[in-house]
C-alpha cells in the first residue's frame, strides 16, 4: 500500500544514464577521493588530472548557498557525472568511470548560471572498458513499460466495473469470488497508483491506515463488508452491514478513483523514467515483505497470496523490461535474480496460481509462512541493488 | 520560578558518589552479625574496576530518589532501560496501594543509592529465609540508576468504570487513552496499566534488578502487565552527551529538550503549580510506545531515499538544508527544480517544533531487539519515551508524524501507554503521596 517515494524520487542518476557515467558507491573504495571544495566563488579540485578508471570527487560545500559539482566532457557541455542539492557544510560523493581524454570540473553555488571556477582536468591511462550507448535500450524500455501499465489499468477499470456490480447488486457470492482476481491488475503496477499522490489511500487503504479525520474508503472498504469479521476481530463490536445505499457510494466512489488513474496513465504525456521502473519492482517485493507475507493486507478475506502473486508479476515484468541494461553492467547480479525469481515463482506456485486460487494465508502453517519470507528475503536483498545498478 | 529550580536541574548533573553499604551492611553486621565484608562496596569496586560483572563499562554515577522531581526525567539518558507497567489486584484496596507506593519509594530509594532492598539485603538476613534482595547487583556500582513511577488513567477509573481506590475525583482531565493514531497496530498485551516503572542504569543488570524486586514487593497487590528491556539510549537528555543513534543507523534526538534548556524543561516538561487537580503539579505525563523496526526493509533502502526520509544526514546527522548536526534546519531551503532539499513529509520536518505550533518534548526512548519473529525478522524497535507537561503535546505531534511521515513504511506502533507521573517524594514520604490527602 504505500512505498510513494518509490517513483516519486526520481533522482540525479537517472540523467546520467546515457552518458557511460557513474558507477555504484560499491565499488568506489577503489578511487581515492579526489577533493572538491565548493565555496561561494571558487571550485577548487585537489588535482588536475588523474588516472582512467573509477574516479571518486568528494564535494564539500564550504559556501552559504545549495550547490552542485559537474564533470564536464571537453566540449564544455555533456554532462559526464554531477552531483546536486548539497547543502552548505554537506559532503557528498560523485563516482564516475572516466575514460583517458580532457575534461572540465566546475561547482554551481546557488544553482543558476554557468557555474563558478571552471577548470580543466584531464584523465591519462588507458581506455577501460564501458557499456555501449543505451539510450535506444532505455527509450524502449520505457515504452514498454508504460504500454504495460496502461493494459494493467485498462482490465483494471473493466474487472473492478463487474466486480462492483455484482456487489451493488448484492451478488456477494459473485463479488467474493471476483475481488481477489479483479485487484490483481492494482497490485502488479502500484507503485504507479502510489506515485499519483492521494489515489492510492483512496483506493487501497487498510482500515489501520486511514487518520481519524479521514473517510476509508475503497476496495478493503468493501472486503470488509464481503468478508464481515466476527465481533472479536472487529474490537468487540458486532460489524454492521453496509446499506444498499452505502453500497452504491463505496462502489461508485472505488469506480470513480479507478478511472482517475486510467485517465492519469493515459495522458499523452505520461511517461515513466528508468529508475522508476526498478524502483517499481523494488516496492513490489517490499509490499509482499511488508503486508502480504504478514497477512496484514487482506485481514478480512485472506487473500494475501493472491497479491503476493500479482506483486511478484509485477516486479518481474519491471525487472525483465530493465533486464539487458543491468546485464551488461552486472552479470552476476541477473543471474542471481532469474535464479531467485524463478525460485520464488515456483515456491508460490506450489500454493496455487490467479486462475485456480490460492491457499488462504489464514490455512498456511506457521512453517509456511516462514519459507515464504525467506524467499522473499532471498529476491529482495539482490534486488535491491537494481536501480544503483542500472543508473550506473 | 526558573531561579529556584535552577538548582534542582542542575543536581543530576553532578551525580553523587555514594557508597553502597551505608547505613545498611552495618545495619545487617549489627543485627545478625553475618557478612560484614560480604557486600562489596560498590562505589569502591567500580573505581578498582570500571568493568562489571555484565561486561560494560558502568559508571558509578548516581541520583538521589528524593527532590522536587522525579528522577529519570531530565537526568542524562542512561545507557539501559527496563520499563514496566503493572495491574492492580482485584483484591487490591486503597490502603494497599498505598502502602505499595510506599514500599517500592523505599526500596527505590535504597537501589538509587546502590544497596539492597529490604533491612537485610541479600545475604545478611536470617539463614533460614529467603533473601528481601535478590542479590544479582552485589558487587555492582550505582551504575546511575534512577526508578520513575506512573499511574495510568485506569487507576483511577478502571475499565468497568469502577473507582477502586478513591481517585476518580482526582484524575487529570487529561489522562485519558491516547486517541488511536493512524495506522497503529496495538497489542493489548503491550498497552496500557495501572502504574509503570521506569527503570535506567548505565548497567542492563542493575535496571533489571530493580524491577525484579519491585515486581517482588508487588506481589499480591500488583502484577506485571508488560514490560521492556531496551539496550542503548536513543536520545541525550543533556548538552554532556553525544548524540546516539537509532537502529535506522541514524543520530535520534539531536533537536531534545536538555535538561540545561531550563526554560524549555518548565515550559515543555513539569507540569505546573496552578494545574487542577493540584497533585500532580511538579510531575509530568509519561507517553511509551513499542515502535518495532521493520529494519530487513530499510536496509534494503538506498541511501539517498534514508537520507530523504530523515531528512538529515547519516554520518554527521546535518539537516539536509546544510551545516552540521545542530544546525538548525531550514525547511525553506530549496534545490533543484525548487523542491525543499528538506523533504516536506521527512521526519525531522514533521517532527520539529515549526511543523507543530512550537510544540516539544523531551524525548528519552531506547532501541530494543527482542529475539526474532516468526518470519526469521529481527524483532527490533524503538522504545520510545516521552515526558511532556500535557499529553496534547505528544498526541499533536504524534497525529502529524502518524498522517504523513515518510518513515511510517518502516515502522509500526505495537504497544502503548499514558501515564502521570507525580512529582518527587520527599524525604521520609513516597511518591505520590499528594494524591492522597
Amino acid at each position: 500500500m504505500k512505498a510513494r517515494a518509490v517513483i516519486t524520487t526520481i533522482g540525479a542518476a537517472a540523467t546520467l544514464l546515457a552518458l557511460t557515467g557513474c558507477v555504484p558507491n560499491a565499488t568506489s573504495s577503489d578511487a581515492s577521493a579526489i577533493a572538491v571544495d565548493s565555496s561561494a566563488d571558487a571550485c577548487s579540485v585537489s588535482t588536475n588530472s588523474a588516472s582512467s578508471g573509477t574516479l571518486r570527487f568528494k564535494v564539500t560545500n564550504s559556501g552559504d548557498k545549495v550547490t552542485e559539482f559537474y564533470l564536464l566532457a571537453d566540449d564544455g557541455l555533456r554532462i559526464i557525472g554531477e552531483v546536486e542539492n548539497v547543502g552548505p557544510g554537506i559532503s557528498r560523493d560523485l563516482v564516475v568511470q572516466a575514460q583517458p581524454g580532457d575534461y572540465f570540473t566546475v561547482c554551481k553555488p546557488g544553482m543558476v548560471g554557468d557555474g563558478v571556477g571552471n577548470a580543466a582536468f584531464s584523465v591519462t591511462g588507458d581506455k577501460v572498458k564501458l557499456a555501449g550507448d543505451e539510450q535506444e535500450q532505455v527509450d524502449a524500455a520505457a515504452t514498454n513499460y508504460v504500454a504495460y501499465v496502461k493494459d494493467q489499468v485498462a482490465q483494471l477499470v473493466t474487472g473492478t466495473d463487474a466486480f462492483l456490480a455484482a456487489y451493488k447488486s448484492g451478488d456477494d457470492e459473485t463479488a467474493r469470488a471476483s475481488y481477489a482476481t479483479a485487484r490483481a491488475n492494482y497490485e502488479r503496477i502500484e507503485p504507479v497508483a502510489e506515485s499519483f499522490g492521494d489515489l492510492d489511500p483512496e483506493i487501497d487503504f487498510r482500515e489501520a491506515d486511514v487518520a481519524p479525520d479521514k473517510e476509508w474508503t475503497g476496495w478493503h472498504r468493501i472486503e470488509k463488508d464481503l468478508f464481515p469479521p466476527a465481533a472479536a476481530e472487529n474490537g468487540g463490536v458486532d460489524y454492521v452491514a453496509l446499506t444498499p445505499d452505502q453500497r452504491t457510494y463505496y462502489a461508485d466512489k472505488l469506480a470513480e478513483n479507478t478511472q482517475q488513474l486510467y485517465d492519469a496513465v493515459h495522458a499523452s504525456d505520461y511517461t515513466v523514467s528508468i529508475d522508476a521502473i526498478s524502483n517499481g519492482a523494488i516496492g513490489l517485493l517490499e509490499e509482499v515483505a511488508s503486508g502480504k507475507i504478514t497477512g496484514e493486507e487482506e485481514i478480512w478475506s485472506h487473500t494475501d497470496l493472491w497479491d503476493f502473486q500479482a506483486n511478484l508479476e509485477g516486479a518481474r515484468v519491471a525487472y525483465e523490461g530493465v533486464r539487458d541494461i543491468v546485464e551488461a553492467k552486472d552479470p552476476e547480479l541477473v543471474k542471481t535474480l532469474d535464479t531467485r525469481f524463478g525460485d520464488l515463482e515456483k515456491q508460490l506456485a506450489s500454493y496455487g496460481s490467479l486462475d485456480s486460487g490460492f491457499v488462504y494465508y489464514n490455512e498456511l502453517t506457521q512453517a509456511q509462512v516462514k519459507e515464504l519470507a525467506d524467499g522473499v528475503n532471498a529476491l529482495s536483498e539482490p534486488l535491491s541493488k537494481l536501480t544503483a545498478t542500472l543508473v550506473a | 520560578m526558573t531561579d529556584e529550580h535552577s538548582a534542582e536541574e542542575k543536581a543530576p548533573a553532578t551525580p553523587q558518589k555514594l557508597s553502597r553499604r551505608g547505613l545498611l551492611g552495618l545495619a545487617g553486621a549489627g543485627v545478625v552479625g553475618l557478612g560484614v565484608g560480604v557486600v562489596g562496596d560498590r562505589g569502591v569496586l567500580a573505581a578498582a574496576d570500571s568493568m562489571s560483572t555484565s561486561g560494560s563499562t558502568t559508571s558509578n554515577a548516581s541520583y538521589p530518589f528524593h527532590g522536587t522531581h522525579q528522577s529519570g526525567i531530565v537526568t542524562p539518558a542512561q545507557d539501559r532501560l527496563h520499563f514496566a507497567a503493572f495491574d492492580m489486584s482485584s483484591t487490591a484496596s486503597r490502603a494497599d496501594l498505598i502502602e505499595l507506593l510506599q514500599d517500592w519509594s523505599s526500596a527505590a530509594a535504597l537501589m538509587c543509592q546502590g544497596k539492597p532492598v529490604g533491612e537485610f539485603g541479600a545475604v545478611d538476613g536470617p539463614y533460614d529465609a529467603p533473601p528481601e534482595d535478590t542479590g544479582e547487583a552485589l558487587d555492582l556500582p550505582t551504575g546511575g540508576l534512577t526508578i520513575t513511577f506512573g499511574f495510568g488513567p485506569s487507576l483511577f477509573v478502571d475499565a468497568s468504570g469502577a473507582d477502586r481506590f478513591g481517585i476518580a475525583s482526582q484524575q487529570p482531565a487529561e489522562l485519558r487513552e491516547l486517541p488511536h493514531f493512524p495506522a497503529d497496530d496495538l497489542d493489548p498485551q503491550r498497552t496500557g496499566g495501572d502504574l509503570c516503572i521506569q527503570a535506567c542504569s548505565d548497567d542492563p543488570q542493575i535496571a533489571v534488578h530493580a524491577i525484579r524486586n519491585l515486581s517482588r514487593i508487588a506481589f499480591g497487590r500488583a502484577s506485571l502487565r508488560w514490560s521492556q528491556l531496551g539496550f542503548g539510549r536513543t536520545s541525550s537528555t543533556s548538552t554532556s552527551q553525544v548524540t546516539p543513534r537509532n537502529l535506522f543507523g541514524f543520530k535520534d534526538g539531536t533537536a531534545n529538550i536538555k535538561a540545561e534548556q531550563l526554560g524549555k524543561v518548565m515550559n515543555s516538561v513539569w507540569v505546573p503549580a496552578s494545574a487542577t487537580p493540584s497533585w500532580l503539579a511538579g510531575g509530568s505525563y509519561m507517553v511509551a510506545r513499542r515502535i518495532r523496526m521493520t529494519i530487513e526493509t530499510w536496509d534494503r533502502t538506498a541511501l539517498s531515499e534514508q537520507e530523504r526520509i530523515i531528512g538529515r544526514t547519516k554520518g554527521e546527522g546535518s539537516p539536509l538544508s546544510g551545516g552540521t548536526e545542530f544546525t538548525a534546519p531550514d525547511f525553506a531551503v530549496l534545490g533543484r527544480a525548487d523542491k525543499p532539499l528538506i523533504d516536506a513529509d521527512s521526519h525531522v520536518r514533521l517532527a520539529h517544533p515549526e511543523s507543530n505550533a512550537g510544540t516539544e518534548i523531551l524525548r528519552r526512548g531506547y532501541n530494543f531487539v527482542d529475539g526474532n519473529d516468526s518470519l526469521g525478522r529481527l524483532e527490533a524497535g524503538l522504545f520510545f519515551i516521552s515526558y511532556q507537561r500535557s499529553p496534547a503535546q505528544f498526541i499533536d505531534i504524534q497525529m502529524n508524524l502518524a498522517k504523513n511521515d515518510l518513515m511510517n513504511e518502516y515502522i509500526r506502533h505495537v504497544g502503548s501507554g499514558l501515564f502521570a507521573v507525580p512529582a518527587g517524594a520527599k524525604q521520609g514520604s513516597y511518591v505520590g503521596a499528594a494524591l492522597f490527602v
